[in-house]
């Protein structure tokens, strides 16, 4: 570097306390706030608090958490959940996304702007009032959304979604990926505006056009950008709360059918009605859900990240 | 161009399909801030319709002055959300720079160190948050809130704002130090300004989940004192569950602010996006 070589002849070299300066509020805030509580976590799930005094107690947390028929019923409920949860996103969140983005992204498409605009409204609404919203919308005593029904005549379709076992978890991730959308498309938007002209140009010279040009062309190009948005709804599916928490409260109704990993720390951690709360089963579920993200962002990082191939223009 | 590309029966297509979308992301949004307006027969008389002469009633905008403290909740949120925007922005960008422009020890450690709170978010620190907050007698303050926005907004911060200061000429910041400028100066009086544009970015990026959280002020700040819109909005809802009006006018409420600032800054956004600085 440059610098390097000015500063060598000026003096020789003597502590650069700026660099220190320059770097010391992020990183005390960061870690003081961030990283040693994360590990404070961690460790806290290795106690047990007995007469108001930590004990350590090993592993014995996670042997409750998963050896207690109780406690690991809730668990594994909330895992799956979480986990369907995180299916809808990618089956429904994803292509619908990647469909929006390469309709905007083809030229002299007119409005598109507008389009942009409208389409990302949803995702900078607080959680609050998307789960209410639709908690309103699709609810049987408001009839806006058998009224809509009625218009298609498909009345007889409505059901109150939010309020059945078999339903509610679907509705909330479908309604959670409604506010989401935004950010696949916006992210593959631009990645579809980063593929040169040149190469588009080509392929239609070789008479490849439309929807195989999408397949064969565009789409590997995006990939890596495909793969980000799958670890972006990977972490932010498996640490998700305010959702559930606003459309169904912290009991995650009807009778668990919504809980999912967040909602569970919530009510272990705060407790809720009868229980009172536990904070070291709470760390110990919230360094489960450490783990399952951790290992989904190193699967990420280390098997599929390395995979995919990039290209240079 | 090619002919396909511009060939009729493709763009209605393209057009129908967005529009389509546009209807689904924004209707439900519609329907509730003109419902806000309405009295409460029409609200399920006529859900679907706009609010007409007769129809058109304010009485839950009226019980949500009358019965929240909304311009304080208001007041809390703002206070919360621009002081952590400034400290992510300030320390966010001195750290970028210390590690977009020198070369020392441990450069790479501590970019892939701060960068490690991009993936991993801080919700699941909370347990232990919560101790510290409690042990430092900051429960129930906007402070502790502050604290742990900065926290979580600083690793994208660092991340976006040192691409772009990597693109700053090192020609002008060597003419400075020829100049005699210190590093602080040039940090200040060079840098800072030519970074503008992504400083925008970032703020909004930071700005929307700090805004819109229900996590933090719940666990940290429920008092009444230091609720923030979101929490306040959620208890004042839960508590007004079969007062339609009142729920409606609260969300309506909730939405403009949010709403303005979004069509305001939507272009800074965007070309923040599709500039490649989040890839």
């Amino acid at each position: 570097m440059s610098e390097q070589s000015l500063e060598h002849s000026q003096d020789k070299r003597p502590t650069r306390w700026h660099i220190a300066v320059f770097l010391a509020p992020a990183l005390l805030v960061y870690t003081a706030v961030m990283i040693l509580p994360l590990f404070g976590t961690l460790q806290l799930s290795l106690f047990r608090s007995v007469d108001n005094v930590q004990v350590f107690t090993g592993f014995d947390n996670f042997r409750t958490l998963f050896g207690d028929p109780r406690w690991s019923a809730s668990f594994w409920n909330a895992l799956g959940n979480n986990t369907w949860f995180f299916i809808i996103h990618m089956l429904v969140q994803n292509p619908i996304g990647i469909l929006l983005a390469a309709l905007l992204s083809s030229p002299k498409l007119r409005f598109s702007a507008f389009y942009r605009t409208a389409i990302f409204i949803p995702t900078i609404l607080s959680f609050v009032i998307v789960g209410f919203a639709w908690k309103l919308i699709l609810s049987p005593l408001w009839g806006v959304a058998p009224n809509l029904l009625d218009l298609v005549g498909l009345k007889s379709l409505f059901v109150p979604w939010l309020g059945k076992e078999e339903y509610a978890l679907t509705a909330l991730s479908l309604i959670s990926v409604w506010q989401f959308v935004g950010i696949p498309m916006m992210l593959i938007y631009a990645a579809m505006l980063s593929i040169p002209d040149e190469v588009i140009e080509a392929a239609e010279c070789d008479g490849v056009t439309g929807f195989s040009q999408f397949w064969k062309i565009k789409l590997p190009l995006i990939l890596p950008s495909i793969g980000i948005i799958s670890i972006l709804t990977f972490v932010g599916n498996f640490n998700a709360f305010d959702l559930i928490y606003s459309a169904q409260g912290a009991l995650a109704g009807p009778n668990y059918a919504t809980d999912i990993l967040g909602t569970f720390l919530y009510r272990t951690f705060f407790g809720f009605q009868l229980q009172t709360g536990d904070p070291n089963m709470g760390a110990t579920i919230a360094s489960m859900m450490f783990f399952i993200i951790l290992t989904g962002v190193c699967v990420y990082l280390f098997l599929i990240q390395t995979r995919l191939r990039r290209y240079q223009f | 161009m090619s002919k396909a590309a511009t060939s009729l029966p493709r763009t209605i297509g393209a057009h129908a399909i967005l529009l389509t979308y546009t209807v689904i992301a924004l209707f439900p949004v519609i329907v509730i801030v003109v419902n806000s307006f309405k009295s409460r027969a029409a609200i399920f008389r006529s859900p679907l319709t706009l609010p007409t002469a007769e129809t058109f009633d304010l009485v839950g905008y009226t019980t949500v002055m009358a019965q929240g403290d909304f311009i304080q909740y208001f007041q809390n949120s703002l206070t919360v959300t621009v002081a952590s925007l400034f400290f992510v922005l300030l320390f966010g960008a001195m750290a970028a720079f210390a590690l977009s422009e020198y070369r020392f020890k441990g450069n790479t450690i501590m970019g892939l160190y701060l960068a490690l709170g991009i993936m991993i978010p801080i919700r699941l620190g909370t347990v232990a948050i919560l101790q510290l907050m409690v042990a430092s007698g900051l429960v129930n303050t906007l402070t502790a809130l502050i604290l742990v926005y900065t926290a979580q907004g600083l690793p994208l911060a660092v991340f976006i704002l040192s691409e772009f200061m990597k693109q700053v000429s090192d020609d002008l910041k060597n003419a400075g130090r020829i100049d005699g400028l210190s590093e602080y100066r040039i940090f200040f009086r060079l840098v800072l300004p030519l970074v503008r544009p992504a400083m925008a970015t970032v703020a909004v990026f930071t700005m929307i989940p700090i805004w819109n959280d229900l996590w933090f002020p719940l666990i940290l700040a429920p008092g009444e004192a230091t609720k923030t819109v979101t929490l306040g909005a959620q208890v004042f809802i839960g508590q007004f569950v079969t007062n339609w009006n009142a729920v409606l006018a609260a969300l309506s409420l909730a939405i403009l602010p949010v709403l303005v600032l979004y069509l305001f800054f939507s272009r800074q956004l965007i070309r923040g996006i599709t500039s490649g600085a989040v890839k």
